[in-house]
């Protein structure tokens, strides 16, 4: 019995050792096998008379309006090139999958298409920190990622398959730099940023050095928490400092209550911000003390344009509601890849990639995006006034 | 376990173990693979969380706050100190939950002397302490995140960290100690009577259990190569909690068990939404809560282990 289980023991000390061998030799062979079967699966792909497109999306969440808008122009965009016929004769189909508004969930999904589902370029995320998390996995399967409204710069940083749609924060707060100085004249203005939010010290920071250098003059700077409910301490800072503009980059939530607040306190100068001012919420939260407001934002439903409005109109008919700038910026992002499907040389990934960072002069909704070479996109912004409750289009600004 | 098996019986299985585990790591679609990291990532969390609540019975909602500091240490170190090497990362994975264990302790030694729902109020307040001041720091990216942490979590590395892990609460639920936590538990006053010092015990379930957070959320931060402070926020916490309650608060292999179960389940329910088009993932994880809690209030496995079952029987010596 004892020397039974001395051989017994031995014998598996040999079995596992001889395991760790093998299962070392196992990984050089899978990659190779793993290669030759991605091959297989796009050379499938391509006899097949559909093109499959991926989007990860926050369709639930505390996120969901931003996924759902943007899903629903993306299908429309990809519906009306089915009509006319495909791209290349083949009809283009997008598989959407949720993230649940999580950074996680997302680096799943992304996973999914792409390995699961095989698709030959993935649309999105809104939000910057789920772009992030999964920028590193589109990279790596060398699959192109086309991120509608990631405003972060880094995004775009974490590899060369990574695009974007929207313009970033280093152009949005001297749009409206710009604006307040020529446009509207005037010299004298205060900032009040959220220290909370990257997105709004950003702005903020942007704003004041072309503010400077046109020749403006920043006379206070104050500061918020985001979720904060008493601003009135600050407010009281800024209208001792007499400012004929006070520069607000945050999200519509606290921009409501601060408004509010200025006005009970007689700040009577106007109020301006970035596109995190875009929400119908804004005037259910500020009221009447959101008159008067100026925001940078990427489009305008109510632009002449003849391309904007009938994109309106088709957005309006299918879905039943006026397309906000994240539905804009998907239907780019969807024109976009369809050019870049168009012009690419195959269906493989590092094809795709080099056909869109070729995109130049396209026209969008949003306005004539180019890409440069950081894989950025140059086009204009627009300046939106708030008036009796609704956004009036003021004008557009090219980048200079 | 282990006492119930013979030597050559445990290589064995280690040895299938390892053979299987090499087949899963090469064979299988990257998806599958991330999910099964994830599913560990959460055994690991669980049977942690399982430690303080399950077996010393102190319930906590801050276990999200231990793994944001084992994520951040962690994370900190490859991405500013040492870089992606395997074996710097082994240091960094241990200095993670070591960190996390450290406060932990701290966190402990004040607070255990609370009881029931005011301990729970400070743990679901610590880790929320713990996510403003992430936010706040910048050195660590704050709101923004911390991106381009290198990706070194395997399966492999995983699945010896769950290893240990659940070794190490096995051995220690045999031991004193162990028995120490489930006669607290069972009732503190008796316990004290009997001679053990509470406080003492309380303080290595909850070092123990914040040490295997902080090492779940080193492998979490390496997996997913960004972290930010909102993924930490105190629904992370009831996540794990409800891993534990639906497997059977103090069952080590329920709590197992449930956190493959709830890792691999929103994403079996995918096709259904992706079909219909509206969220029915959440809905049925929900009902299923509720059914569970309504059938099986114990959970899963109640307090037993799975080779407590008949049909597991075939392990343990008769």
């Amino acid at each position: 019995m004892r020397r039974n289980m001395t051989v017994a023991t031995i014998l598996t000390n040999v079995f596992v050792s001889l395991i760790f061998v093998f299962s070392l030799g196992c990984t050089k062979k899978q990659q190779q096998s793993s290669e030759t079967s991605k091959k297989s699966s796009q050379q499938n792909l391509e006899t097949n008379d559909t093109i499959l497109i991926g989007a990860v999306l926050s369709l639930t969440g505390p996120e969901a309006t931003f996924g759902i808008s943007t899903k629903n122009a993306i299908e429309l965009s990809f519906e009306q090139k089915n009509k006319e016929g495909g791209v290349l004769g083949k009809k283009l189909k997008l598989i959407t999958l949720d993230n649940q508004s999580k950074p996680e969930e997302s680096a799943i999904a992304i996973t999914k298409l792409i390995t699961q589902d095989n698709v030959v370029a993935v649309l999105g995320e809104v939000a910057s920190s789920r772009s992030i998390a999964m920028a590193p996995i589109a990279q790596s399967n060398k699959i192109p990622m086309l991120s509608t409204a990631s405003t972060n710069p880094k995004v775009t940083e974490l590899g060369d398959f990574i695009f974007r749609t929207s313009f970033i924060d280093p152009f949005q707060g001297p749009v409206l730099a710009r604006f307040v100085f020529e446009n509207l004249k005037m010299k004298k203005v205060a900032i009040f940023k959220d220290v909370k939010n990257d997105y709004s010290i950003g702005l903020s920071q942007f704003f004041k050095e072309k503010f400077v250098e046109l020749g403006g003059q920043i006379i206070s700077e104050q500061s918020y928490s985001a979720g904060d409910m008493d601003f009135k301490a600050q407010l009281t800072a800024i209208r001792s400092a007499k400012p004929e503009f006070v520069y607000l980059p945050g999200y519509y939530t606290d921009v409501g209550l601060i408004l509010r607040q200025a006005r009970e306190l007689g700040i009577k100068v106007p109020f301006g911000g970035g596109d995190g001012w875009d929400s119908p919420k804004l005037f259910e939260i500020g009221g009447k003390a959101t008159e008067g407001g100026y925001f940078s934002n990427h489009y305008s439903p109510e632009a002449e344009d003849p391309f904007v409005q009938s994109f309106v109109k088709e957005y309006e008919a299918k879905y039943g509601t006026v397309p906000d700038a994240l539905a804009a910026l998907g239907y780019d992002s969807g024109i976009i890849m369809i050019e870049a499907l168009k012009n690419s040389k195959s269906l493989a990934g590092t094809d795709i990639r080099d056909a869109l960072a070729k995109t130049s002069k396209i026209k969008g909704v949003t306005g004539i995006i180019t890409f440069n070479s950081q894989r950025n996109p140059i086009k204009s912004a627009v300046i939106i006034k708030i008036e009796d409750g609704k956004q009036k289009y003021v004008t557009t600004i090219d980048p200079s | 376990m282990w006492t119930y098996l013979k030597r050559q019986q445990a290589y064995l299985i280690l040895g299938v173990f390892l053979v299987v585990l090499s087949f899963i790591h090469t064979h299988i679609s990257p998806y599958l693979r991330q999910l099964l990291i994830l599913s560990g990532i959460n055994i690991i969390l669980a049977n942690g969380l399982n430690l303080i609540s399950g077996i010393t019975g102190q319930l906590s909602l801050g276990h999200a706050g231990f793994m944001a500091i084992g994520a951040y240490a962690s994370a900190y170190l490859s991405v500013f100190v040492t870089g992606p090497e395997s074996f710097a990362f082994l240091l960094n994975i241990l200095a993670g939950g070591c960190l996390a264990g450290f406060f932990g302790f701290i966190l402990g030694l004040p607070t255990l002397r609370l009881k029931g729902d005011y301990l729970a109020i400070v743990t679901l307040g610590f880790s929320e302490m713990i996510r403003v001041i992430l936010l706040n720091m910048d050195s660590v990216g704050g709101a923004r995140g911390l991106p381009q942490i290198p990706h070194n979590t395997d399966l492999i590395w995983t699945a010896g960290a769950v290893g240990l892990s659940l070794i190490f609460i096995y051995r220690m639920m045999k031991s004193y100690i162990g028995r120490a936590f489930l006669a607290i538990r069972e009732n503190e006053l008796a316990a004290q009577s009997c001679g053990i010092n509470i406080t003492k015990y309380k303080v290595i379930s909850f070092t123990s259990g914040a040490f295997l957070a902080g090492i779940a959320g080193a492998l979490f931060a390496h997996q997913l190569s960004y972290i930010n402070p909102s993924i930490f926020g105190f629904i992370k916490s009831f996540e794990i909690l409800i891993m534990i309650v639906l497997g059977g608060l103090g069952s080590l292999s329920g709590a197992t068990l449930a956190a493959i179960i709830l890792t691999f389940l929103p994403e079996a329910l995918r096709p259904l939404q992706q079909i219909t088009q509206i969220d029915f993932r959440m809905i049925i994880y929900s009902s299923l809560l509720i059914v569970m809690m309504l059938t099986r209030p114990s959970g899963l496995l109640g307090k037993r282990e799975l080779w407590d079952f008949k049909i597991f029987g075939a392990f343990r010596r008769s």
